[in-house]
């Protein structure tokens, strides 16, 4: 563990230093017992092991003693870097003696000072105040180059659309089957489920209210009207979000970490027409697909608990639901679903194009890319709203 | 002092080691003693089992049959306290470096003896890591600076100056020159060497590096076939006749590497 030979060589003429004496113990006894000049010296003893195991313990000690300062090493019998850290940080900070070392304790000793360069632990960090208007000035900086990023990367998929429309044959029919199933097929099951609760749940929760009025019957309105216009494509938006538009992000950044996506554009492949266009196709295409399946499921949710709860027979939900949900609900939802399909893998592509340096941005930007393509799908939705109340979609 | 005297006592003994990933057999009754105060070299084709062999020692992979002693302790069936004991007492340097991405090199370095020693005053441990940081080759500014922000040797050594913290008996490096510039790698084997010295370690040292065999290494460890084939120095490994240990010295990397190490010796 330490520098140290067998036994305690004592050899003089060995790396003489200015503060560290290689006299023993008893030497350095008899010198203090003749002189008058020692009065009130300190001398620190340690015997056995001076290792990191009791540097806490050795640290407090060598602190409570007053200066002039002397450590007698001769009783000990191991010596680590921590050891000899404390008795050299001793020696420089309190100009400390040091007796009683051995060859290998001294050499150690010397090493350790040879490594004494002040390091700082962290990184500098300002004012608060600065740190602030910093942070707030990085923050719009941020923001201000995602939007144009998002916009450049945005052209980039036209431009590769372009092309793909250009020279056909460069389309890719297995890469976008491929993500089809991934995208679509694969999320039947967590979006149906996912919809039919939200179905019961809205027919529970209108019964209730309706109910007061004695207009339980209107909650069959309720919910033919919010999940085919709203809920239904709103819901599967979020859920392709944290499911596609996720992934999409993840892939791509680790595709980027592991410099596949450099490799691909050194062969000559471009990396927006073979990864990015067949996710957003299989967005684009299976977003509306998802979207009524969503919508099916959340009216059948509805139906079961009308039927089992309010009594009223399927066939009669069925005829009613035709009667007020008018056909403009269909196409609002329907309309909406491929913009947010297209929002959603844009973002997440454009965040895994992002991803460089380490592991730890994948899972950054994977975040930043469900938070923006939630976010951009509600703000659409949004206006989708007012847009179609405003041309008298109501 | 009494550990230091270079006896052949075993500091690691590993016993009928078996170790299996489903139907591949990768380890098949693996016998290997490491002596304390020695470098010892472990070599084998791609595949062999090299990083496994280290893992198993180091108690993150269970084998599925053998005996494995570090430090005259059992490292299978242990409890976690007890193998707390063993792990203060041994430092690994993983292949990447394996630094803590959220935190500064110096945290990084800190992480261990905060763990192990909460008491000591936190000045002074920034002392300590900083001298282990300067110690393993790094410039003082690398200190506060994020793993993210280094270059593939400096990480290397970050990492050596974290497996050093606790000034350990026992340094497991696996291939550390790895991707090292030759530059880098002669520096690296360099300190490694010294260190050793220094510090009176006993170093596991995974390579395929010709030069740092050559250079460092006390006694060479050759996997192949599932198991340990030979550990002797370099010349007597020579002798042996076998095919691939033949190929691996006595190619012509090997012999470039033996030739410039002589060169080297009697300049």
């Amino acid at each position: 563990m330490a520098a140290n030979g067998a036994g305690k060589a004592r050899s003089s003429g060995v790396l003489p230093t200015e503060f560290i004496s290689r006299t023993t113990s008893r030497d350095m006894a008899d010198v203090n017992g003749t002189s008058d000049d020692h009065q009130g010296e300190s001398v620190y003893r340690v015997a056995g092991a001076l290792t990191i195991t009791r540097a806490a313990t050795t640290q407090r000690e060598i602190d409570a003693l007053p200066d002039p300062l002397t450590i007698d090493l001769s009783e000990i019998d191991r010596m680590d870097t921590v050891g000899a850290w404390l008795v050299y940080r001793a020696v420089r900070d309190r100009g400390a003696k040091v007796v009683g070392a051995s060859r290998d304790e001294v050499s150690l000793l010397h090493q350790v000072s040879e490594f004494d360069v002040p390091a700082r632990v962290r990184p500098e960090e300002s004012s608060s105040f600065t740190r602030v208007l910093t942070e707030l000035g990085e923050w719009v900086a941020d923001a201000g180059s995602t939007l144009l990023g998002l916009l450049g990367f945005f052209g980039a998929t036209l431009i590769g659309f372009a092309n793909l429309i250009r020279r056909p044959k460069r389309f890719r029919v297995n890469a976008v089957v491929q993500r089809f199933d991934v995208v679509g097929v694969r999320a039947l099951g967590i979006i149906g489920l996912m919809s039919f609760l939200i179905g019961i749940v809205i027919a529970q929760q209108g019964s209730v209210q309706l109910e007061q009025f004695g207009a339980e019957v209107y909650t069959i309105n309720l919910i033919g009207r919010i999940t085919v216009r709203e809920l239904g494509t709103l819901m599967t938006a979020i859920m392709v979000a944290g499911r596609s538009g996720s992934a999409f992000a993840a892939q791509l950044g680790t595709m980027k970490i592991t410099e596949e996506i450099d490799a691909m554009r050194t062969i000559g492949v471009s990396p927006i027409e073979a990864l990015v266009i067949p996710r957003m196709i299989a967005a684009v295409i299976m977003m509306p697909l998802l979207a009524f399946w969503a919508m099916l499921m959340a009216l059948l949710g509805g139906g079961i608990f009308v039927w089992l709860s309010l009594e009223i027979p399927p066939l009669t939900y069925v005829q009613r639901l035709q009667e007020v949900t008018p056909i403009t609900d269909l196409w609002i939802g329907l309309i909406k679903a491929p913009v947010f399909g297209f929002i959603i893998a844009l973002a997440g592509c454009f965040q895994g194009m992002l991803v460089q340096g380490n592991s730890e941005e994948v899972g950054l930007r994977t975040t930043t890319a469900v938070v923006q393509s939630i976010f951009l799908v509600i703000v659409l939705d949004a206006v989708f709203a007012v847009f179609f109340s405003s041309i008298g979609w109501r | 002092m009494t550990t230091t005297t270079k006896n052949n006592e075993p500091i690691i003994t590993v016993r009928g080691l078996r170790n299996t990933f489903g139907e591949q057999v990768i380890h098949e009754n693996l016998d290997l003693d490491v002596r304390r105060g020695e470098i010892l070299g472990v070599v084998g084709g791609s595949g062999t089992g090299k990083s496994v062999l280290m893992r198993s020692i180091i108690g993150l992979q269970t084998p599925d049959d053998g005996e494995i002693e570090v430090l005259g302790e059992s490292m299978i069936g242990r409890s976690e306290d007890e193998a707390k004991n063993i792990r203060r007492r041994w430092g690994i340097l993983f292949q990447n470096g394996a630094l803590f991405s959220t935190l500064t090199v110096a945290e990084n370095v800190e992480v261990p003896i905060r763990e192990y020693f909460p008491y000591i005053r936190p000045p002074v441990i920034d002392e300590i890591a900083s001298y282990k940081i300067a110690m393993s080759g790094l410039p003082a500014n690398a200190g506060p600076k994020y793993p993210s922000e280094l270059s593939g040797g400096m990480r290397k050594r970050a990492g050596l100056a974290r497996a050093l913290a606790l000034d350990p008996e026992l340094l497991f490096l696996d291939e550390p020159t790895a991707g090292l510039d030759p530059i880098g790698a002669a520096a690296f084997d360099e300190l490694i060497a010294s260190l050793q010295k220094r510090l009176d370690l006993t170093v596991f040292l995974i390579t395929h590096d010709l030069d740092t065999l050559i250079t460092i290494c006390d006694r060479v460890a050759v996997l192949a076939d599932r198991k340990v084939i030979a550990v002797d120095t370099i010349p007597n490994l020579l002798a042996l006749d076998h095919p691939w240990i033949q190929e691996y010295f006595n190619g012509p990397r090997g012999r470039t590497a033996a030739l410039s190490h002589k060169e080297g010796a009697a300049a």
